[in-house]
């Protein structure tokens, strides 16, 4: 028998298919595109796409609806969680994730977030901490560095005077409801592989009905940090790990074996 | 010898931004500065031989712009003892 010369192509990565083909109305580099993406492998390796419902926040990531290629609600800023719990509570067979910046999140939707996490509700959310409100121009956030200049603290934040970081990880870590949370990064490759597997298990967290999960994820902004891409990626890792480390939170033990 | 591969660029999606040229191991992709996309950004491409299709570049890439190939050799099957 005579071996075939020409060698096999594979395709070894391509765009998910729980992306539409639609360019992104982010900065270049900003790595909320590499998020968006994640949750898509995810949702895509898991088979979900017919059954996920996204919930979109205000922020810059308003939009990502047009991104995902599966079905999606818009919610009013920082109310995103309690709309996932609406929706989940009324058709519990959805996979539902909730997608929410730092401003969104931790700033005028920390009421939802934090009582979502002790109801308990079999939600999954993506945070997005890039210790700044992007989409408005770049004011200080609850999770701005100390001495982070941003548009409304731009001598570098005052402790003194707007006092510290929230970490919110941790925070949530402390609610009996919450079933999965961890903080990781996007700044280089093996934290982006790192990252994806985090999102993978918040959805098995929920699929398995062992309640709130939330990854937490440094993620940059290169137009409201004033640097060039590849510098952002260094901040997240020189300068916001130290201020939000990253690690696992809270890990049900029905979790502890899970291998993904 | 390392496995050989190759990397397209959406032109649609791909926004310059370069992050995919300092994760290349191999330091094979550069931004075309000949070109201009759609968007009026100046594209990232291949500008030599030695991609292995490690696609570390495609991880990186904040606009899932890139798709990684890779030649996977075809394993020659021995001929047998007599035709
Ligand atoms: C009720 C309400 N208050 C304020 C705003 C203005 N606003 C829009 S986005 C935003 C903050 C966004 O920051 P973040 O959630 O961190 O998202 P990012 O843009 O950084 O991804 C604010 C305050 C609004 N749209 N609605
Ligand atoms: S403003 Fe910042 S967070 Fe928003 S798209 Fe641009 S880089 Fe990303
Ligand atoms: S990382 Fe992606 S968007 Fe950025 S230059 Fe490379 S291909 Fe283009
Ligand atoms: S696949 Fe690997 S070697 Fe090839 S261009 Fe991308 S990063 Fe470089
Ligand atoms: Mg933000």
């Amino acid at each position: 028998m005579v071996a075939p010369t020409t060698p096999e192509t594979k395709v070894v990565f391509k765009r998910p298919e729980s992306f539409t083909d639609v360019t992104t109305h982010y900065c270049p580099g900003c790595t909320h595109g590499v998020a968006h993406r994640l949750v898509a492998e995810v949702i895509d390796e898991m088979g979900l796409r017919e059954k996920t419902i996204g919930v979109a926040p205000v922020g810059c990531s308003v939009f990502a609806y047009k991104y995902f290629n599966m079905d999606f609600v818009e919610a009013a800023h920082g109310r995103a969680p309690a709309m996932a719990t609406g929706i989940k509570r009324v058709l519990p067979q959805k996979t539902i994730f909730t997608y929410q910046g730092d401003g969104d999140l931790a700033s005028i939707g920390m009421a939802e977030i934090m009582h979502a996490a002790a109801r308990g509700e079999n939600i999954s959310v993506i945070f997005i901490n890039n210790a700044i409100f992007g989409m408005t121009g770049g004011q200080m956030a609850p999770t701005t560095l100390p001495g982070m200049k941003t548009t409304s603290s731009p001598f570098g934040r005052d402790v003194e005077l707007t006092g510290f970081p929230i970490r919110m990880s941790e925070m949530l870590a402390t609610m009996d409801g919450a079933g999965y949370i961890v903080r990781r990064s996007l700044h280089d490759a093996k934290h982006i592989r790192q990252s994806k597997k985090a999102i993978r298990m918040a959805i098995e967290t929920q699929e398995r009905g062992l309640g709130f999960s939330m990854v937490e994820l440094l993620s940059s902004c290169p137009t409201n940090w004033k640097v060039a891409p590849d510098e952002a990626l260094k901040f997240i890792a020189e300068s916001m790990i130290p201020v939000f480390p990253l690690g696992d939170y809270k890990v049900r033990p029905e979790l502890a074996g899970l291998r993904v | 010898m390392p496995a050989k591969g190759w990397i397209e660029v959406d032109d649609l999606h791909c926004k310059g931004c370069a992050l995919c040229i300092s994760a290349c191991p191999q330091d094979v992709i550069a931004l075309d500065m000949e070109r201009l996309t759609p968007k009026g950004y100046h594209p990232a491409h291949l500008i030599a031989e030695g991609c292995t299709g490690c696609a570390l570049c495609a991880i990186i890439c904040p606009d899932a712009a890139i798709t990684v190939y890779r030649e996977v050799p075809v394993h020659t099957k021995k001929a047998p003892a007599s035709a």
